[in-house]
This record gives C-alpha cells, sequence and structure tokens, in this order.
C-alpha cells in the first residue's frame, strides 16, 4: 500500500507542530522517522492512522484519502502496558482485531494461535499480559497488530521501553515479518542506530515547532541484517553518523 | 501500574494460610468479646427496653426462622415478611443498577452531557433519599410499586456517578486502540468501557446496596404498608414489643453484611482476572 503525504500540517490550537511534510513511502517500504523527542513524531503517526484530521495538506493511501481510520491498518503503541486489556487473555487480546472478519470463534482462536506461534509466544495464549515480561507483552501487541495481515503497519516507538537484547530480538523478529509479508511500515523511533538498523530508508524531523523533513535517506547495507555484523558495516557506521549529524542539528 | 514499563507483572500473592487464619480468629475473638460484653451488661442492667442478645437471637429464630425444613426453615412470618422485604429490594436494586449502569455509561461517553448532568446528579444525590419518599407516596399510592420506586431512584445515583466516573476514566491509549481496531459501539463497550469501570461500577453498587437497604425498611415504616421487616419494627413498636424491635435490627443487620458480602464475593468473582491497579 503506498503512504503519499501532501504538504501535511498539523496544529495544536495556535501551537505548530507539524510543518509542510511531503513523503511518498512506495508500497512494501519500512520507512523509519527520527527525531529529536517532542518534535511531532507520534502526532504524525496518529494522523496517518486517522485519529485526528490534519490541519493542513493531504494523506492518501493508493490515492485514497484517509479521512477516518483507515482499513488494513494497524498500530503498535510504546506504551504495551496500556494499550494492551488487561482483562482479556493473550489470545483474546489478539484475537480481538478478527472480530470484525465475521470469523467463527474457534477460527478466530486458531488464527490468533497461529500468529501467536510466529511472534515466538507458543504456550501463553491463556495467560494474562501482565503475567508475561516487557518484550513479551509487546510481542503480543505485535500480534494483534499482525493478525488482521495490515497493509500498513504503523509503530510508535515501540521497543523504546525495552532492555537492550529484548529490543534487538525485536528488531529482528520485525525484519522477518517486513520479509515474509512485505507490508508498508512506519516506524517512529528516537534511536538512530535502531533507524539505520531496520530501515529501508530513514527520514529526519528537524526539532518543534512546526517540524519539517530535514533529511531523506535511503538505507541500503549489503547482505541480510544481523545484530553483530551489520552494525559493524562500514556502510552501517557512515549512515548512522550522517543520520545523527542531522538529528543533532549540525 | 503507572506505565508498568520493562516490568515483570505478577499477581497478587495470597495472604499467607497462617496469617490469614490468625486474622479469622482474632476477629471472631473481638466479635464474641463484643458479644459477651453486651450479653453481660444486658443482664446486669435487667431492663425490658435492653434485652441481653441471646434472648434476642431466639426471638429471632422463633419469629422467622422455625418453619419446616421444606420451607428452608422459613416460619409464616418469615414468608410473609422477610421474603416480600428481600423481593421489593432485590427489584429496587436491579432496577436502580440496571438504569444507573446504562444511564452512566452514556453520560460517561460523552464529555457534554456530563458537564450537562453533572449539577443535576450531584443535586439529586445530595438530597436525602428517604426525605423523597413522600413524593412517591403521592405519586404511586401506598404499597409495592412506591416501595419499589423509592429504592430505586435513591439508589440509582451512586451507581450512575461512579459508572459515568469509570467510564470517563478509561484510558485515552485503549480508545485509541479501539478505535484504530475498529471496534463497533458494542464492541467496544463491552471490552473496553464496561471492564475498564467495573471497579467503580462496584464502588456505586455496594453504595447503593446499603442504600436499598436503608430505604427498604425505611418505606415499610409508613402507614399503608401490610408486611415486610419495617412493618414488624413498626408493629411490635407500638406493641411495646421490644424484643421483637430488637430482633428486626439483628436480622436488619446480618441481612445488609450478607448481601454486602454477596456483592463483595460477585465483585471479586469478576475482577479477579486482572491485576489490581
Amino acid at each position: 500500500m503506498t503512504l503519499r503525504l501532501d504538504a501535511l500540517g498539523q496544529r495544536y490550537g495556535d501551537h505548530p507542530v507539524l510543518h509542510d511534510i511531503t513523503l511518498t513511502v512506495p508500497d512494501g517500504q519500512l520507512l523509519c522517522v527520527v527525531g529529536p523527542s517532542g518534535c511531532g513524531k507520534s502526532t504524525l503517526l496518529r494522523t496517518v492512522a486517522g485519529l485526528q484530521p490534519a490541519r493542513e495538506g493531504t494523506i492518501t493511501l493508493d490515492d485514497a484519502p484517509v479521512t477516518g481510520v483507515p482499513d488494513h491498518l494497524a498500530v503498535v503503541f510504546q506504551d504495551y502496558g496500556r494499550s494492551l486489556f488487561p482483562w482479556l487473555t493473550v489470545r483474546d487480546n489478539v484475537a480481538l482485531p478478527l472480530r470484525r472478519r465475521g470469523l467463527a470463534r474457534a477460527a478466530r482462536r486458531a488464527e490468533a494461535d497461529r500468529i501467536l506461534e510466529r511472534v515466538g509466544l507458543d504456550g501463553t495464549a491463556r495467560r494474562h499480559p501482565w503475567q508475561l515480561s516487557g518484550g513479551m507483552q509487546q510481542r503480543v501487541a505485535i500480534a494483534r497488530a499482525l493478525v488482521c495481515r495490515p497493509s500498513l503497519l504503523l509503530m510508535d516507538e515501540p521497543f523504546g521501553s525495552l532492555d537492550a537484547q529484548t529490543r534487538e530480538d525485536l528488531e529482528d523478529l520485525l525484519l522477518e515479518v517486513h520479509r515474509t509479508d512485505a507490508t508498508t511500515i512506519v516506524f517512529v523511533t528516537h534511536d538512530i542506530d535502531e533507524s539505520v538498523y531496520v530501515g529501508d530508508r530513514v527520514v529526519v524531523l528537524s526539532p518543534g515547532p512546526a517540524s519539517r523533513v530535514v533529511l531523506d535517506l535511503p538505507v541500503e547495507l549489503p547482505g541480510k541484517r544481523d545484530q553483530i555484523g551489520t552494525r559493524r558495516l562500514p556502510e552501517f557506521v557512515a549512515l548512522r553518523s550522517e543520520v545523527g549529524r542531522v538529528v543533532r542539528g549540525a | 501500574m503507572s506505565g508498568g514499563r520493562g516490568t515483570v507483572g505478577h499477581p497478587q500473592p495470597a495472604a499467607r494460610p497462617a496469617f490469614a487464619w490468625r486474622h479469622a480468629v482474632l476477629r471472631l475473638v473481638v466479635l464474641l468479646v463484643a458479644l459477651g460484653a453486651w450479653q453481660w451488661g444486658a443482664r446486669a442492667r435487667g431492663s425490658v427496653y435492653f434485652p441481653p442478645p441471646s434472648r434476642i437471637a431466639l426471638r429471632a429464630q422463633e419469629l422467622w426462622f422455625s418453619g419446616p425444613a421444606r420451607h428452608a426453615f422459613l416460619s409464616a412470618a418469615g414468608i410473609g415478611d422477610v421474603l416480600p422485604s428481600l423481593g421489593r429490594m432485590a427489584a429496587g436494586f436491579g432496577i436502580a443498577a440496571v438504569g444507573g449502569i446504562a444511564a452512566g455509561v452514556l453520560v460517561g461517553r460523552s464529555a457534554w452531557a456530563y458537564a450537562l448532568c453533572n449539577p443535576v446528579l450531584q443535586f439529586a444525590r445530595a438530597v436525602p433519599p428517604p426525605a423523597l419518599v413522600p413524593v412517591f407516596v403521592v405519586v404511586f399510592a401506598f404499597g409495592a410499586p412506591m416501595q419499589i420506586a423509592s429504592i430505586a431512584f435513591s439508589a440509582v445515583w451512586p451507581v450512575l456517578i461512579n459508572t459515568a466516573e469509570g467510564v470517563r476514566a478509561t484510558d485515552p491509549l485503549r480508545l485509541d486502540v479501539a478505535a484504530v481496531l475498529r471496534l463497533n459501539p458494542f464492541e467496544r463497550l463491552r471490552f473496553l468501557l464496561l471492564p475498564s469501570a467495573l471497579p467503580h461500577i462496584f464502588a456505586g453498587l455496594r453504595l447503593s446496596l446499603s442504600l436499598s437497604l436503608i430505604l427498604m425498611v425505611f418505606s415499610e415504616l409508613l402507614p399503608g404498608t401490610a408486611n415486610g421487616i419495617g412493618f414488624t419494627l413498626t408493629d411490635a413498636q407500638s406493641r411495646s414489643d421490644l424484643l421483637t424491635v430488637w430482633a428486626a435490627l439483628l436480622l436488619l443487620g446480618v441481612l445488609g453484611h450478607l448481601l454486602n458480602t454477596a456483592l463483595l464475593a460477585v465483585e471479586r468473582r469478576m475482577t479477579g482476572r486482572r491485576r489490581p491497579t
């Protein structure tokens, strides 16, 4: 699914947040959006998700304007503790989006179990989210996002509150999902290394107010990415320095 | 849980058995000491106005619980007074609970409705419920409809206000999640709003339950009542039968305690599968 932002602007009252953002994310691309905190990254995602209307400009998905929450869209939020429903089991959380597809209960459960296995959570279906570690809870949230096979996946600093090891595991899970499903993904992060490691392309927003795009960089890294090897490549080091320089406003 | 990032959640550990056991024994000891003091004081004083608890309990037993086993040991007075009272209370409380939760969700969902209704609700809540009973006497005439209406109208406010507060307190991020998952209004109610407001709703129900008991008795104290625990109370008082008055008070206390315990058990069953927040 191709996502197109055209002169997108967003404001809270008189306070401008985003200004003149024009971007095209081609079908199947994993775009990372980086920027200092408070630059409006989350606002950008919320606007694309249709959770708040754009104040200026337009958003189109495969040439259809976004007015409400689009179909075939999934969002993973940073705060898994709040985004999951604690009164539902892991399986029921994951199966929740399937209700609107009109599947029978047994089919919903089977589908949920299948996707749980895919994100490495087999055996947790009947537990409750708060009985799992933070990394596992975020896996549940990812499973809930993937269960409807979205064509556009939005992720708002999804690994920002996880420890380093867990974060690397989940970055690799995301890359694996992206390789197999070829979903268009917009991934917001403040972590420069992470953006270069997972992204096909990195876009840097300027510090607010009225953030705009200050760098748009394709990420071309040789070979399949892996946590140890890729991060040592000269291409990786060069890219992360460039992104880092722009983020720091040099 | 505030944010709860990167932490492993554990369900609340159950109280250690030895500890819970000691607590139960202690509670029983306090109860027995209080009863003993009452018994001793009443006997020492020998006043007809303050009979000892042993005689009160005996009177309660012979009045209401001396029936045959096939009537669950309820005597004729038990069937004729206790059951109608409980039935009217259940009807009033049931109407209040269902109506209060439904209206509370509607008011709590819309900031606009909440702003409009809040002063009215605060006013309705501030009126002492028994003061409204004379109004219902005029509107409904005497008898069960008036009594049920009094109970329902008094007990509805705590549920309504608490449900509205609970629904308003729904985590905005979870509302975003519901929007992104494109839950329909019914699913949003069933999977998000009601479960999230459940602790508030039960806080309201507990208040409403004790109000229901109060209004049940109060509405039966008025002329035109033919049966019920409140009627037994006034009737015995007019005959200067203080022992029966005390027995009715004892019965009301026990009933109130049992009903509250039952409601707590329901609450624990319904909210037990989530982490206490």
